[in-house]
């Protein structure tokens, strides 16, 4: 069959195939697209349209036919093969089931990140008990002033001096920085898992220079009191961006029986599951951070208690949530 | 050869084509975004600096939001294309072709950083140049490439004029190349149209315009204009 009698003959059927799939085009402003009501079998159409294709390329038929039959085919594949999931059940299901499951299926990543954070961490603050300058060597002493002065048992509110519109600049903020410092920590782990062992030390060894600064000086109450609520979402938050991180970067090093491509794809969607938990479990750390940890008329006593709850909440979430049901 | 048309395979056995978009189209449709994004804070935070404190708060949201997930908003709402890529006929799509999901968008756009190092995209680029795909190291993890949203240009017509049997049998992709030369004579000066259909004089037994002429003749031939 030559060219022009092949489009003759099913011209029509590219055109309602056509005609179909712009009546469902979100691209095109609703006020022009087509309606359609005609009752036809769109699969076997698309098939047919599949065949024209394939018959169109093997007898070389010209250049714009092909193309026009491509693109047309192109956006039936789109639209028939796009995935239509997410709901809120997903979501439900991600919290209580999936999330908790993935993090005890990955125990060994957790415990390397766990060693990379809180090894650090334990070690500065451990090391300036016994030589206090050495919080010197690792922040500029512009910081370390601005935290002796935000954590000062004499100031009237501690932590922060601020009102609400404060507490909600302070929300923004942790927000902001965060969550940012927890995706990176998770991109990091493209360059070989070397940017994610990266910011997982450097963050421990910060915060510990801190943590152990202000021990030394005796604001342990004010400081720990402050820190030991939403220290329990925050610190495990950034621990499961290190498991992500890490998690692309053991594929990219030793991907077993697949093309690194392949195993960095994998990969990534489980990484990305867990980025998932960070981002709710850092909003959570800043809502707490900034409305809760930040008031100064709680008492350390009951600030303790709260800390004390959310870390067994915590411990109790990953350990048990989720063995009931294997999804 | 040089060619940027990637082959997918549908599950129906055919194969679909489509034409992936080189460093230069993505970088332009990244410098209109970011003025986008760069309008919006300016816009923002003079409206935001009214509420005070809690005015920062909010706008400092926002930018978190529009650094990391304007890319994901308009790809997931706005079939693969931000305002830039748009604006450059340029979208995403996963590897198979089909509409870019969450998790893959989230993917490519939460790893931008990476390809940002160490500044302007040094490593996306050098990514980007060693692979047939463009894809930088985003686009590797998530499965996606960022492909030509083609619009379909007018058909060219081939002037009708009486069939005529090529004296030789042609191959059938000799047979595609005559028939695209008959659609493509309007586009190139009757001077370069000649020069092209010299070339086959032997074959067509004649120069210059009547060479021309023959040649859209076979055309209308294969074409099976009887």
């Amino acid at each position: 069959m030559n060219q022009d009698s092949f489009t003759e003959k099913y011209q029509a059927k590219w055109q309602q195939f056509e005609q179909w799939l712009d009546s469902r085009d979100r691209n095109i402003p609703k006020a022009r697209r087509p309606e359609f009501h005609d009752t036809i079998d769109i699969p076997h159409l698309y098939r047919q349209l599949c065949h024209h294709l394939s018959l169109a390329q093997s007898r070389n038929y010209s250049a714009h036919l092909i193309d026009y039959l491509n693109q047309l085919t192109l956006r039936g594949h789109q639209y028939l093969y796009q995935s239509r999931v997410n709901s809120m059940s997903g979501f439900l299901d991600f919290v209580f089931y999936e999330f908790p499951q993935l993090i005890r299926q990955r125990w060994r990543l957790f415990w390397i990140s766990t060693i990379l954070f809180y090894g650090p961490l334990i070690a500065v603050a451990a090391a300036i008990q016994h030589s206090p300058e050495l919080v010197y060597s690792i922040l500029p002493p512009e910081q370390v002033s601005e935290f002796r002065y935000m954590y000062d048992p004499e100031a009237e509110h501690i932590g922060r001096n601020r009102d609400s519109g404060d507490d909600f600049y302070m929300f923004g903020f942790y927000i902001y920085n965060n969550i940012s410092v927890g995706f990176r920590t998770f991109a990091g782990g493209m360059l070989f898992g070397l940017g994610t062992i990266f910011f997982l030390v450097y963050n421990g060894l910060a915060i510990g220079a801190v943590a152990g600064h202000l021990i030394e000086i005796g604001y342990s109450t004010p400081f720990l009191s402050f820190v030991i609520g939403h220290g329990s979402f925050e610190l495990t938050a950034i621990i499961i961006a290190g498991m992500a991180g890490l998690n692309l970067g053991r594929v990219l090093i030793s991907p077993g029986q697949l093309s690194r491509i392949e195993a960095l794809k994998r990969a990534s969607k489980i990484s990305m599951k867990m980025i998932y938990g960070v981002i709710l479990m850092l909003v959570i750390a800043a809502f707490l951070e900034a409305f809760w940890s930040s008031k100064g008329a709680i008492s350390p006593d009951t600030k303790y208690t709260v800390g004390a709850v959310l870390w067994s909440f915590i411990a109790v979430y990953f350990l048990f949530a989720g063995r009931r049901r294997a999804t | 050869m040089i060619d940027t048309r990637r082959p997918i395979q549908t599950p129906e056995g055919v194969e679909l084509g489509l034409r992936v978009a080189g460093p230069v189209a993505r970088a332009y449709a990244w410098l209109i975004d970011l003025f986008i994004r760069i309008a919006i804070y300016i816009v923002l935070s003079l409206v935001f600096s009214i509420l005070g404190n809690f005015g920062m708060g909010l706008f400092m949201i926002v930018v978190f939001l529009l650094e990391w997930f304007y890319p994901v908003f308009f790809e997931l709402y706005q079939q693969g294309a931000t305002p830039g890529k748009k604006s450059l006929g340029i979208k995403v799509v996963n590897d198979d072709g089909t509409e870019v999901t969450l998790q893959s968008s989230l993917i490519r756009n939460l790893l931008r950083g990476i390809d940002f190092l160490p500044f302007l995209y040094g490593f996306g680029l050098v990514t980007m140049l060693f692979n047939k795909d463009f894809k930088r190291l985003g686009d590797f993890a998530a499965g996606t490439i960022v492909v030509y949203q083609d619009r379909l240009g007018k058909a060219a017509e081939i002037i009708q004029e009486p069939p005529r049997t090529p004296p030789v049998a042609l191959t059938a992709t000799e047979q595609k190349a005559v028939i695209q030369f008959a659609e493509r004579i309007n586009l190139f000066t009757i001077q370069r149209c000649s020069e092209l259909a010299n070339i086959l004089s032997t074959i067509t037994k004649a120069t210059n315009e009547q060479g021309v002429k023959r040649l859209v003749q076979y055309a209308n031939w294969m074409m099976g204009r009887r």
